[in-house]
């Protein structure tokens, strides 16, 4: 069981290197095959200069000894540098990740929290107006992504002043850290909670969905039949059963949920990846468009490979070594 | 058919001839801008009067306040509504003030009229995308389960190396590759490409479980005993088989390309500045100021709420019981 798991995570760790070393070259590819370069947005500078600036980049070396340079690089976790900061890309991009992160672990917890209880309750198979509520409400957040649900809470706040709008300025040295929790608290609430509200519609969905299929199984029917409270059957055995089928989803789900606070960090200005990788691509700073997009590459393959764990831990019968 | 799924099969037929027809029901072209009246509130129209009632008619709007973009309904005037009038389904005759029934923009521009023109652009873009991805993923997923062997390995494995990729980021990348101003057929053309190379994987998958396992069933055996070759088997046999998972998943991808659309606009890689596109319609509305001033602007939004909805309903209600495959349908 232990080799078995451990060749499990090894082979999944060789799989995210490469999907991260694809995804960053093909970024790198792709900014670079685009007419234009960082050096172009300043139109007026004399040619002299322009030529001199793009030596210092490093632009006027063909694409494959640049390549060749970024690779070299690449080995020793170096990304190479960030034109427009001037910054090394790996400390900027670990910088807006850990927001992005920050903001999606939150968006996720709230997701759950909210859908797995609203799942049990819709998937009980029992009637009643509460149910009818949570589904009607269910289906419609389902169908608002997450850049409308942003707009609108962007509206709200706007209105009440409930949230504080705008991102996490970066804190005053010297603030204690309690007091940075809290504003950084303050300022997730809005972006998390536009996120987190389709996600929450999708995991309810899910839930219900699987405690249904879990209740219609003989050794449910058999306990209901024994005279067990549906209550008990619920909590002691089709909740169980029923983990399973969610969890299955869960790599799923933390990818759309990763592509979806893309659009919530843009509108309600969240200082993460997605805002850094668009100005990234529109001033044309290739090493950190590359940087950003291995990045993405490497949250989705760890959040897959956590969901798959966790999917192994709750469902015993399942093969570690499946994938 | 149910009724649910009836109701949102009518609603996306609804929007598709809205588009189509747009021309024909806005009052305005989308690109007419009125330029003394800004961020004018929606007008509604009235029936009653002062003086009892009327047949349908809007009191015109007077800029009050240039600075504070204060307006006042004028009681005075009556502009009845015009149908099917000067090629238009509806419409006021010029008179003392234009009509915005879902209010202007920020350069005076009907906010209706645009929204209805939107559609043209935003669903025009996601249905050609939606085809383009289930032909390209119906061709390599039958490929793939027609040729076997390494071919198929080969094909399988890049599925499912661009399933697992974070999909706007991909959409980034491969838009950061195309010049950053590109005209509106441009950039239709492009969207189109883009989605239809991140999109096709599932599809894929999809089609060759299918695609191989009926090509083990009787008859298909029987038509390759009767010596039919195996393209003609799989166009007339194989590939029907496919089509209730075809159309799900077109269901599947009109939601997420539609929002595709808007993202990429919203962010401003998509459809340039005069295009009104309901992404880049909604970045009239994304700051304070304009959400507090002119909340109309989310109209959009609420376009794009009612085509996904519309896509649920239609493909969601009867088939509950395998809701599995619906699941990536959200957010991107």
């Amino acid at each position: 069981m232990q080799r078995t798991f451990l060749r499990f995570v090894l082979r999944r760790a060789v799989a995210a290197v490469v999907l991260v070393f694809v995804v960053a070259s093909a970024a790198l590819l792709l900014a670079q095959a685009a007419p234009g370069d960082y050096s172009a947005r300043d139109f007026q500078r004399d040619p002299a200069a322009l030529a001199a600036e793009r030596h210092r980049l490093g632009l006027d070396r063909p694409f494959a000894e640049q390549y060749a340079t970024w690779l070299r690089r690449v080995v020793t976790l170096d990304l190479g540098e960030s034109f427009r900061y001037r910054r090394p890309v790996l400390a900027l991009v670990r910088e807006r990740a850990a927001n992005t992160a920050l903001l999606a672990a939150v968006a996720l917890a709230l997701a759950t929290l909210a859908g797995v209880p609203a799942g049990l309750l819709t998937g009980s198979r029992r009637g009643g107006l509460l149910i009818a509520i949570v589904r009607a409400l269910s289906a419609i957040f389902l169908s608002i992504p997450p850049l409308i649900t942003s707009l609108l809470l962007l509206l709200v706040a706007a209105r009440t002043g409930w949230f504080p709008i705008g991102g996490l300025d970066a804190p005053d040295p010297g603030t204690s850290w309690t007091d940075i929790l809290a504003q950084a608290a303050r300022h997730v609430a809005l972006p998390a909670l536009a996120l987190a509200l389709p996600f929450g519609a999708l995991i309810e969905r899910i839930q219900s969905q699987a405690l249904r299929e879990a209740l219609a199984r003989p050794l449910a029917i058999a306990a209901l039949a024994r005279g067990i409270p549906r209550r008990r059957v619920i909590a002691v055995h089709a909740w169980r059963l029923s983990l399973g089928p969610l969890l299955a989803v869960y790599s799923v789900i933390v990818g759309a949920l990763f592509s979806g606070s893309f659009a919530v960090e843009i509108v309600s200005v969240w200082p993460g990846l997605g805002r850094l990788m668009i100005d990234a691509i529109v001033a044309r700073d290739t090493y950190l468009v590359a940087g950003c997009a291995a990045a993405g590459a490497l949250f989705i393959a760890i959040a897959v490979f956590l969901a798959d764990v966790a999917h192994a831990a709750a469902d015993p019968r399942l093969e570690t070594v499946r994938s | 058919m149910n009724v649910t799924r009836g109701v949102g099969i009518g609603l996306l037929i609804a929007f598709g001839s809205i588009a189509v027809a747009a021309p024909l029901l806005t009052p305005y072209d989308p690109g007419r801008s009125f330029a003394d009246y800004p961020y004018a509130p929606p007008m509604r129209p009235h029936v009653v009067a002062n003086d009892g009632w009327h047949a349908p008619f809007v009191y015109p709007l007077r800029l009050v306040d240039r600075l504070e973009r204060r307006y006042q309904e004028d009681r005075t005037v009556r502009m009845p509504l015009r149908w099917c009038h000067a090629g238009t389904l509806v419409r006021v005759d010029d008179g003392p003030s234009p009509w915005f029934l879902l209010g202007s923009d920020a350069l005076g521009r009907d906010v209706l009229s645009r929204l209805a023109l939107g559609a043209r652009l935003s669903l025009g873009v996601s249905a050609a995308a939606a085809i383009l991805t289930l032909l390209i993923g119906a061709a390599i997923g039958a490929g793939a389960a027609v040729l076997r062997g390494l071919a198929d390995d080969l094909l399988m494995r890049t599925a499912d190396l661009v399933i697992v990729l974070p999909t706007i980021y991909v959409v980034l990348a491969l838009r950061s590759a195309l010049p950053l101003v590109l005209s509106s057929i441009q950039v239709a053309i492009a969207m189109v490409a883009v989605l239809g190379l991140v999109g096709w994987p599932t599809v894929a998958r999809g089609v060759r479980t299918i695609v191989s396992t009926e090509a083990s069933q009787e008859y298909a055996e029987a038509a390759r005993a009767a010596g039919a070759s195996r393209w003609r088997i799989l166009r007339r046999h194989l590939l029907p088989a496919t089509r209730g998972f075809v159309l799900a998943q077109a269901g599947v991808l009109l939601p997420t390309f539609v929002l595709a659309e808007a993202t990429l606009s919203f962010v401003g890689l998509g459809f340039p500045a005069p295009a009104p596109s309901w992404g880049a319609m909604l970045q009239d509305a994304a700051s304070v100021r304009a959400l507090l001033d002119a909340p109309w602007l989310l109209a959009p939004a609420f376009a794009i709420v009612a085509t996904v909805l519309a896509v649920h309903l239609a493909i969601t209600a009867p088939t509950e019981q395998e809701a599995g495959t619906g699941f990536r349908l959200v957010s991107h």
